[in-house]
């Protein structure tokens, strides 16, 4: 690494020397204006086709027929019903993903253990699931045919086709977001801090709540961010466990697909535009987020040098 | 006590590791091994026969064609165009940059489903993108072409948040070296800065491959979901699940799982490459 840096250094150093014009130094590591141009226009092209026209498209349609038909299409009991279910899916999957990835990124982050490698394999899998497959393991588990299907049926509960089963499903497939945000940034940190806070007197509690946490927060929340985002929107695993009864486990995106299959457009779009907008806050504060994350992470990592793993 | 008596490699002052790690494998335990575990035992009460005919029947096949074949060229796709716009964000300047380096990560906040009815109307024959490409005789809402074109939006992000970073890092002073030592600016790209970007690129293209193997949402919407032409191995999951053929569903989802935990292998493989290329 550095042998190759000091080799670089040495070529380079002479061309830096010899008196050569500033512009001809600048195009010998710089692209022709024509090239750049053409670059940047084939990456907007690109990035129009297949992210920008989708996304203006959705309010595009869902304003199409007027206020009038959006906002009956929101306040629609169905509809209502729809987001109230949303919300209450994220509201559990969230906190418990997040007391998770807490648990999970203390001990990956500040022990040296056995099986470390292979847990940390273990908590990305949810990512390579597909989400229908994360519906269908929980059929197969609590469905009538399942393995506890009948014992949950004689004791008149439900899981799936009802709200457990949707929670369950949405806790699969938001599993890892908050850990693996929280796993490099507490590795980078390391564990003086602590280990001072301790040496001091705090109790474990005392040590987590003002040292750990306070330095955590902005990943932490970067996390949750993204986590929410998924949690609200998550379709096909839902959609499996839900069994799509109006009014009662019909999330918003399964109420999106059962209007835009009865021709509803205006109503789907309606609906679809208010998660696009949802998606747009995610970006927003993802963006603000990450920016103070990074600079974290910096510093993290520079005070410690080659903790990073 | 247990857990720390016989994993910890050495003994730590701060507390909380048996609590931690014990509440950490009960959870991964009962939300993810143990459900996926009955994926794979449900199979073992079918016959061997029974099995091999549920994942190889022709209108299965035709879906795992479909599914993987989109995949591959939705991926592929994505690596040009990624590299493209990795490139385009950490080196040029243009108006709306930073808004544009934003909304790149788009897919990953849009619900599937609204991408998938926002695709359908743009690329159905009377949207707004599709009454273009109608002109010229190519149809893409409800048929395999749909299924490429929504697969290459939920895997945009992949290829450009993996090779952005690696681009930010390199060296100004390798591309001046190969410039001083008369190599053209193409030699340039393809000799000195390609061979750094190539661990990641490889990694975001199978990020964006083993993304788009699973989806469902988005896809459905534009594919038309034509049995044996543009159905994807998900819907016929759902479709099996829906006749209550449990058996023949789980064991078309214990294939996809089995390429998945393949690709998933790979990636880490990729990864430890990329973080060696970088020298970290």
């Amino acid at each position: 690494m550095s042998a190759t840096t000091t080799t670089t250094l040495l070529v380079a150093a002479p061309a830096a020397r010899r008196p050569i014009a500033p512009r001809t130094a600048l195009a010998a590591t710089a692209e022709p204006a024509w090239v750049r141009r053409a670059l940047i226009g084939l990456a907007l092209a690109f990035l129009a086709f297949f992210l920008f026209v989708p996304l203006a498209a959705v309010f595009f349609e869902a304003f199409k027929k007027g206020w009038g038909v959006y906002l009956a299409a929101i306040v629609e009991p169905d509809a209502v019903s729809a987001i109230a279910l949303t919300l209450i899916a994220a509201a559990i999957s969230v906190p418990l993903n997040l007391v998770f990835g807490l648990a999970a990124a203390w001990c990956i982050a500040k022990f040296d253990f056995r099986g470390k490698n292979l847990l940390l394999t273990l908590i990305d899998l949810p990512f390579s699931v597909s989400p229908v497959i994360a519906g269908l393991i929980y059929v197969l588990i609590f469905g009538l045919q399942g393995w506890f299907g009948e014992s949950l049926r004689d004791h008149d509960l439900k899981v799936v086709f009802a709200v457990p089963g949707i929670v369950l499903a949405t806790v699969f497939v938001t599993f890892p977001f908050i850990a693996r945000e929280l796993i490099p940034l507490m590795q980078a940190q390391g564990q003086e801090q602590e280990e001072a806070a301790r040496v001091l007197g705090a109790s474990g509690w005392q040590m987590f709540w003002r040292v750990t946490l306070p330095n955590v927060k902005w990943a932490l929340l970067y996390g949750v961010i993204l986590c929410n985002a998924r949690a609200m929107g998550e379709f096909g695993a839902v959609s499996v466990v839900s069994g799509h009864i109006r009014g009662q486990t019909n999330t918003m995106p399964l109420h999106i697909e059962i209007l835009y299959n009865e021709y509803q457009f205006a109503a789907a779009f309606a609906v679809a535009s208010l998660l696009a907008l949802l998606a747009l806050v995610t970006l927003a504060l993802k963006y603000a987020v990450e920016q103070r994350v990074k600079r974290q992470r910096r510093s993290a990592s520079g005070s410690t040098p080659g903790r990073e793993a | 006590m247990f857990l720390s008596r016989t994993l910890l490699k050495r003994h730590s002052v701060l507390p909380g590791f048996d609590l931690a790690l014990g509440f950490t494998l009960l959870y991964l335990g009962f939300i993810v091994l143990i459900p996926l575990a009955a994926a794979f035992l449900k199979t073992f009460t079918m016959t061997w026969p029974a099995f091999w005919a549920a994942v190889t029947s022709p209108r299965v096949v035709a879906s795992y064609r479909l599914t993987f074949g989109a995949s591959l060229a939705a991926a592929l796709l994505n690596a040009l165009f990624g590299l493209v716009v990795a490139w385009v964000l950490v080196r040029y300047e243009f108006p709306f940059k930073r808004l544009v380096d934003a909304l790149v990560d788009l897919p990953f906040a849009l619900p599937t489903a609204v991408a998938g009815i926002a695709l359908t109307a743009l690329y159905a024959a009377n949207g707004w993108i599709g009454q273009g490409l109608a002109l010229a005789g190519i149809k893409v809402s409800y048929t395999p072409l749909g299924v490429f074109v929504a697969l290459t939006f939920i895997g945009l992000p992949f290829v450009v948040r993996t090779v952005q970073p690696v681009l930010e890092d390199l060296q100004k002073e390798l591309e001046e070296a190969a410039a001083t030592l008369g190599a053209t600016r193409a030699q340039t790209f393809t000799r000195v800065i390609l061979p750094v970007l190539t661990p990641a690129l490889l990694t975001g293209f199978a990020l964006a491959f083993a993304r788009a193997l699973g989806e469902y949402g988005s896809v459905i919407f534009i594919a038309g979901n034509m049995p044996m032409v543009s159905e994807i191995t998900p819907l016929l999951i759902i479709t099996k699940l829906e006749q209550y053929d449990y058996a023949g569903a789980t064991a078309i989802a214990v294939v996809m799982l089995v390429a998945a935990f393949a690709l998933l292998l790979a990636i880490n493989l990729l990864q430890a490459w990329t973080r060696k290329r970088q020298g970290r």
